[in-house]
């Protein structure tokens, strides 16, 4: 048994509040033969300066520091592959580093550059983040990301991240999923919505108009993950533009407070110790007393069915942020949903729902823009974008992509962003006959979930509407 | 070059003085080729290169050089004033993750060949390039009496299942001091029936 100091756990407390100014994303795809990164980071710093009505040339004037998000340097064959990307954007002579968490990246990337904003080192910062995995064969590719794992402990079997990984689906799936027909189908639902979503996003790789069916019956990748059940793999860039507060108000009438907190766990699965299950502010620890009678083999936590560090990125980003049930104080989520299965273990990390009992937030409806059993707003809507799962996993982009994608509910400019016909041209896309409007009606508050591999980073972003800021944070004393 | 050129040339590492010194061939040249859409327009090139790492154990070598040798050699935290002392760790760790302390090796074999139970396993036909490991593979996570970590390893002989009861197999022929030099078959499995090089 593992413990944790309170000097570990204690809450942040940043020195002054940080803005999320604006964003931009480009489009993203499998593969971009025709174009150099470079372009694509142009394309979502313009984007970024198009939202606040300035040119790239008049945004730049403001920004201070640079964060550069690339998971793998190995992936675009250049060492420094920050240095490139920030002398292209004509950014020298600004401080600039790059971040490399995986999957978290993006969502790393903004924290680093949300905590330089905070300290008072700068003003207004850069997060830049994107992938490139399109410039090798698919089997040199799984090498690759193979390589995020243990070189000498787990590479060398399979060279492949998938089985790695998929060891904890398989154990959730047979522990909290018991194996049973209705949780493979509520699985699917994850894969069906998202794709669904994706189908009104003019940036998103995967729309797909598929059935629980359809999901259900495609073929096999490593059971229980069905191909269906994974994510995309994608080439694409996203960038945020943070401020203090006095900066913010002079870009933007409309800046976001944000907010970010940071979990980690072991690389290896295989090093994970048991532990008490850390509680989040909506839970108690007699909940908890009869698990392992309700589900047999939930004995050790977090064992393989739990991210621990998903929940002690949310363990400080809640009680920065005051937030003391995430499905009554959100409006709508974004998350990691690599596969339908640990979307459905993040649920419970995260406190939207108490462990074991993540299926219900799918099976209630709470998740979707519109709730199919009562055709109401969703309680708490999750991946309208289309998630990893239907828009992208760029994977120094991903994270970056959620929060913006989160912001645009907030910023009440969902369908602007998405509908424009001009994009989907500029993009070769054809927009749907039976495109809607996924605007969250009124949404005040979001959270967005950067996850890494196996669990080995996660962030955990806030974006709140400065006039509805939640009491009880880090500024409340 | 053809490929029998590069293996017999491919080169050897020692250690010397302290100092990496490599002999014979590493690097064989291939010509980069133009990559063109179907017009006929140049958009890349191919960037292709063949590339040695030279990778040190250090504190872990013992735990590879002892696979080749049918032994499981796993790490334990002997620091009387640690909060975690007695733990032992398999996957080995060199240092104790709480107190940093070097951890002391200890002989897992015999526990391992006793009572090693499947926590999880994953079967996959996927594979990156450079997989050496027959496919589909069943991959399969340990649990060993009193480690207090679950290690990683592959099943080659029997369906896995969650409980089941797996033995450690060792490739004391020719071994390669990669992790794959231990493998897992199900419990039973006669001597007859493993992989070419590997003995229980
Ligand atoms: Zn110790």
């Amino acid at each position: 048994m593992i413990t944790f100091s309170d000097k570990q756990l204690k809450t942040p407390k940043m020195q002054r509040p940080v803005y999320l100014v604006t964003g931009g994303m480009s489009k993203f795809a499998r593969a971009f033969p025709d174009k150099r990164t470079e372009e694509l980071v142009i394309d979502a710093m313009t984007e970024a300066a198009e939202f606040i009505n300035m040119t790239p040339a008049q945004l730049k004037k403001y920004i201070h520091t640079c964060y550069y998000g690339h998971f793998a340097d190995h992936f675009g064959d250049q060492l420094l592959g920050e240095s490139v990307i920030h002398d292209r954007l004509g950014l020298d002579p600004l401080g600039n580093i790059g971040v490399k968490t995986g999957g978290a990246t993006g969502g790393s990337t903004l924290w680093e550059a949300y905590k330089t904003v905070a300290s008072g080192y700068s003003d207004c910062t850069l997060a830049m983040g994107w992938e490139r995995m399109d410039e090798v064969p698919t089997d040199e590719g799984n090498n690759y990301i193979s390589f995020a794992a243990d070189k000498d402990w787990e590479t060398p079997m399979g060279h492949i991240y998938t089985g790695y990984y998929a060891v904890m689906a398989q154990k959730y799936w047979q522990v909290f999923g018991k194996e049973e027909d209705s949780f493979r189908r509520t699985m699917a639902e994850i894969a069906v919505k998202n794709r669904g979503y994706a189908r009104m996003n003019p940036h998103a790789q995967g729309p797909m108009k598929i059935t629980v069916e359809d999901v259900i019956n495609s073929p096999v990748v490593a059971y229980p993950l069905l191909a269906l059940d994974c994510c995309l793999m994608s080439v694409g860039a996203a960038c945020g533009i943070l401020a203090d507060e006095k900066t913010a108000y002079e870009m933007t009438d409309n800046p976001l407070r944000i907010d970010i907190g940071a979990g980690s766990h072991t690389l290896r699965v295989a090093d994970r110790r048991n532990m008490e299950i850390p509680l989040l502010p909506n839970e108690t620890k007699d909940q908890y007393a009869d698990l392992a009678q309700r589900f047999p083999g939930s004995d050790r936590y977090p064992g393989f069915t739990g991210f621990l560090a998903a929940r002690v990125a949310a363990h400080y980003a809640y009680n920065m942020t005051g937030i003391k049930d995430p499905t009554e104080d959100m409006d709508l989520v974004e998350l990691h949903d690599a596969f339908t299965i640990s979307d459905i273990q993040t649920y419970e990390d995260i406190g939207i729902r108490p462990y074991g009992e993540g299926r219900t937030y799918v099976e209630s409806g709470d998740c979707y823009h519109t709730n199919p059993n009562t055709g109401q707003p969703g309680k708490l809507p999750a991946n309208l974008s289309g998630g990893l799962i239907g828009n992208m996993h760029s994977v120094g982009a991903t994270g970056i992509m959620q929060v913006l994608e989160v912001g645009h509910h907030i910023w009440n400019r969902w369908a602007e962003m998405h509908g424009d016909e001009e994009k989907w041209a500029r993009f070769d896309r054809q927009k749907p006959e039976d495109w809607i409007d996924l605007q969250v009606k009124g949404a005040k508050r979001g959270l967005a979930i950067s996850h890494a591999g196996v669990g080995s980073h996660v962030t955990c972003t806030i974006l709140q509407d400065p006039k509805h800021v939640l009491p009880g944070g880090m500024f409340d004393e | 070059m053809s490929d029998c050129d590069c293996q017999k040339d491919r080169g050897t590492v020692k250690v010397v003085n302290g100092r990496y010194k490599p002999s014979g061939k590493f690097h064989f040249p291939q010509p980069n080729t133009p990559i063109r859409n179907e017009q006929g327009v140049l958009l890349g090139i191919t960037n292709p290169r063949d590339i040695v790492h030279m990778h040190s154990y250090g504190g872990e070598a013992i735990f590879f050089e002892s696979l080749g040798k049918g032994k499981l050699m796993a790490s334990r935290c002997d620091n009387a004033d640690c909060e975690t002392t007695g733990s032992i760790y398999m996957p080995f760790r060199i240092h104790c993750p709480d107190c940093l302390f070097k951890n002391t090796v200890v002989d897992i074999t015999d526990r391992a060949k006793a009572n090693s139970i499947v926590h999880s396993f994953m079967i996959t036909e996927r594979t990156g390039a450079f997989n050496t490991l027959p496919t589909p593979i069943k991959f399969v996570n340990i649990e060993f009496d009193g480690v207090c970590t679950i290690l990683m390893g592959a099943l080659v002989r029997g369906e896995p299942s969650i409980g089941m009861k797996v033995v450690p197999i060792f490739k004391t022929q020719n071994p390669e001091y990669i992790i794959t030099d231990m493998l897992w078959v199900a419990d039973g499995t006669p001597a007859t029936d493993l992989p070419e090089g590997y003995s229980f």
